[in-house]
């Protein structure tokens, strides 16, 4: 089955009991039981919903995983599933975590006695350098956000396999449609779902997604224990939105393209970075690891007040936080997404005052250009 | 004003723009900026949420605390309240409590080198036997799971405050319309909303009030690090739910205390535990303490096969975990909500083979009590 396919038949979205075509929302919180000596599969909703299963079923189909699990964020997502980690283990991690990550690593998973250090991904020797006895996975972004920098899966993923531990990957900014971790040998993939995944900008969402099925029981374990499962209502509207991811993400890349072409010879941007442009250092190892390089790009102004101007003056694409949306979203990560991260780290790492980060929608790219021209003036 | 009448209250200040008397289902992930370094407060759906501020400013409100906190269920509640704490720090707990707490305990933050000790806290003397060097909290269910102990707040906080410790008191079973923590020394209460707050057995959801602010600025550190919030429907669900919270306590309790006399009283019943029952050991303390008894009931039958008639055999009584809604439920806590719990230490508590846990709800008292007879009498 094509993915376009798998993304309406995929999962199990027929209700057996009625026929309707999709699945009803369960909101419910517990099931009545037949007997005392054999419980359903159903008896409590924080483990079990039906709802939820049928979101978990479908992006575990998309992924090419054994099993996904649904949490109330992406953050959520990412904290369960670090918790199959114990005190004294070490990770891995890309210098350019998105800001939440990098905060539940460097203040609470710290304080747990789980430690990170954070490394140029973008060179496996950096990656392989920084492995100790005690490490226990490497954990990716590719893209990255918002240097769009990109790691070499295949390759991470052998070097954890030599020393015999996981490799976990971000794949938000690529939704399965673009790139799929697991089949370059990666053992987990995580995901923020309110992103391209639903692409409606109306739900919070995460999930993880793994192949084999002894990890994955580790996670959900965590996931009922911690109950960070996510709810009906919203299970449900990110299955409605992940009907659409295909034409959605088909044509927010195209205007990507239309309006990356257009900045670059555009007099007051002075860098751009976007894995689709033949310049861009990852561009052959990303067109070897997906099919294509996604809506989200950055780029740097000539001034701070060329800066604040867009920011301010862009009617189309909403100054806000969050991306992947059917709105175009413009976003300031010195302040937004990775505010959590040190001043001085951030400059370090690139993330410069004169930066701005776009998620392409679906509106008309020329719409989108002559905002951008006006705004930035 | 009364809890009732701030419950009913919950959200209705909300759309200025509209009047509209209930708030609005925010279903949306971010929010527009007005420009560079300004924000309208709401920057992204998992740091705050109108719908779900709503309900966590109610919730704040009912408890007398600075603040609320909502979480996509009781256990992630707990669990995020738990990162408040650090590797080597020791807490005690009621030792009569819910299997999900208890599992998160031992074998989750166990293992990051937090220790759980755990004691009968309806006795000061043995929570202050249980103190250690490295003690930081203590934990308390307000009326205990299944065995329905009511813990004595004023009594274990001046424990507490003497050796600066935080007291957080899970509340589910009475909500702030029977007892207010926080107004009993607690430092933090928590709920399982998904009970009788939200009320309907038709949503999952958690529930945490803090007194001190600054303490309320560290939790919400983790809520938004963390992630584990409540979406904008199930907090719109819960907040509708709470509004009907007198009302459905109020006939909640008048059922149970009718039919825990009728059990108390049946040939085929061995035991009752129900705090309304003047011989309940906690009757008094409560009857001071509380504004009710609530309407957990937990009984014993004289064998075990009759567990599995009375679970089978009731009607309008369904067979499945969870309480606290409208429709009455039964369980069997030794192989349910209880599993988790060591056995040995379920055999001390009482939670045996003839063990049922009955949340009653808000059908007719008669009809009820007809169900428990012909599933008891077959």
């Amino acid at each position: 089955m094509k993915l376009a396919t798998k993304l309406i038949h995929g999962g199990p979205n027929i209700d057996q009991q009625t026929g309707a075509l999709g699945v009803p929302i369960y909101q419910i919180s517990t099931y009545r039981q037949t007997s005392v000596d054999h419980f359903s599969k159903y008896d409590y909703a924080r483990g079990d919903n039906p709802t939820r299963e049928a979101l978990e079923d479908t992006i575990a189909v998309l992924e090419g995983g054994s099993r996904c699990l649904a949490f109330a964020s992406g953050m959520a997502a990412i904290s369960t599933t670090l918790m199959i980690f114990s005190p004294g283990d070490h990770l891995v991690v890309c210098d350019d975590v998105y800001g939440g990550a990098y905060r539940v690593l460097s203040t609470i998973f710290s304080r747990m006695g789980v430690n990170s250090t954070f490394v140029d991904a973008t060179d496996l020797a950096s990656i392989e350098a920084a492995i100790r006895p005690e490490t226990k996975g490497i954990y990716l972004e590719t893209p990255s956000n918002p240097l769009l920098k990109v790691t070499d899966l295949r390759g991470a993923a052998e070097i954890a396999r030599s020393h015999g531990i996981i490799t976990l990957v971000d794949n938000t900014f690529m939704t399965p449609y673009l790139q799929r971790p697991l089949e370059l040998g990666c053992d987990i993939v995580l995901h923020s779902g309110t992103k391209f995944l639903n692409g409606h900008s109306d739900v919070i969402c995460g999930f993880a997604v793994v192949r084999d099925a002894e990890l994955g029981q580790r996670i959900r374990y965590v996931q009922n224990a911690f109950g960070t499962g996510l709810g009906p209502q919203d299970s449900f509207l990110t299955l409605r939105g992940i009907k659409t991811l295909k034409v959605r993400m088909d044509q927010s890349q195209k205007n990507t393209f239309r309006i990356v072409e257009w900045l670059k010879s555009h007099q007051r941007i002075t860098a751009l970075h976007y894995p689709g442009l033949p310049e861009h250092p990852g561009h052959t190892i990303h067109a070897a690891q997906a099919d294509g390089p996604g809506a989200v790009f950055s780029f740097e102004l000539d001034s701070f007040e060329t800066t604040k101007r867009l920011l301010e003056n862009s009617q189309l694409a909403a100054f806000a936080v969050s991306l992947g949306g059917v709105e175009s979203i413009i976003s300031y990560p010195a302040r937004m997404s990775h505010a959590s991260v040190p001043k001085e780290e951030r400059e370090r790492k690139g993330i410069k005052d004169t930066l701005v980060r776009l998620s392409v929608g679906l509106e008309d790219p020329e719409d989108l250009i002559a905002d951008l021209q006006q705004a930035m003036g | 004003m009364n809890i009732g009448t701030q419950a009913v209250q919950i959200g209705l200040e909300w759309d200025t723009r509209t009047g509209a008397v209930s708030v609005p289902v925010y279903q949306t992930a971010t929010f527009r900026h007005p420009g560079l370094g300004q924000s309208t407060g709401y920057d992204y759906s998992r740091s705050g949420n109108p719908t779900r501020q709503a309900l966590e400013d109610g919730i704040a409100r009912l408890d007398g605390a600075a603040r609320g906190f909502a979480y996509s269920s009781g256990m992630a509640a707990i669990a995020n309240l738990l990162l408040l704490f650090k590797s080597g720090d020791h807490i005690i707990v009621t030792e009569d409590l819910y299997g999900g707490t208890c599992r998160l305990f031992d074998k989750v933050f166990n293992q990051f080198g937090l220790s759980f000790s755990y004691v009968d806290t309806s006795d000061t003397a043995a929570v202050r036997a249980a103190l250690q060097p490295s003690t930081k909290a203590v934990f308390v269910e307000t009326l205990t799971n299944p065995l329905l102990k009511f813990a004595d707040l004023p009594a274990i906080s001046a424990i507490c405050k003497e050796n600066r410790l935080l007291l957080i008191a899970d509340n589910t079973f009475l909500t702030p319309y029977l007892l207010r923590p926080l107004d009993q020394g607690a430092d933090i209460a928590v709920y399982s909303a998904t009970k009788y707050l939200a009320g309907h057995n038709d949503t999952v959801a958690g529930l945490v009030t803090v007194k001190a602010p600054a303490l309320a600025e560290r939790v919400y550190f983790h809520q938004n690090s963390v992630g584990a919030t409540l979406g904008p429907q199930d907090s719109w669900l819960v907040i509708r739910g709470m509004k009907t919270l007198s009302v459905r306590l109020d006939r909640h309790q008048e059922n149970a205390q009718k039919i825990a006399t009728w059990l108390a009283s049946h040939p085929r019943i061995t035991k009752v535990y129900y705090p309304g029952l003047s011989e309940h050991p906690d009757h008094d303390l409560m009857k001071r303490n509380a504004r009710g008894f609530g309407a957990m009931i937990a009984f014993e039958v004289d064998n075990h096969a009759l567990v599995e008639q009375v679970l089978l055999k009731t009607g309008l009584i369904s067979f499945a975990e969870s309480l606290g809604g409208v429709e009455s439920l039964i369980t069997f806590p030794e192989v349910q909500t209880h599993a988790d719990i060591p056995p040995e230490l379920r055999a001390r508590l009482g939670i045996n083979n003839v063990l049922l846990r009955l949340s009653v709800g808000i059908e007719d008292a008669e009809d009820l009590i007809a169900d428990l007879k012909q599933a008891l009498e077959g």
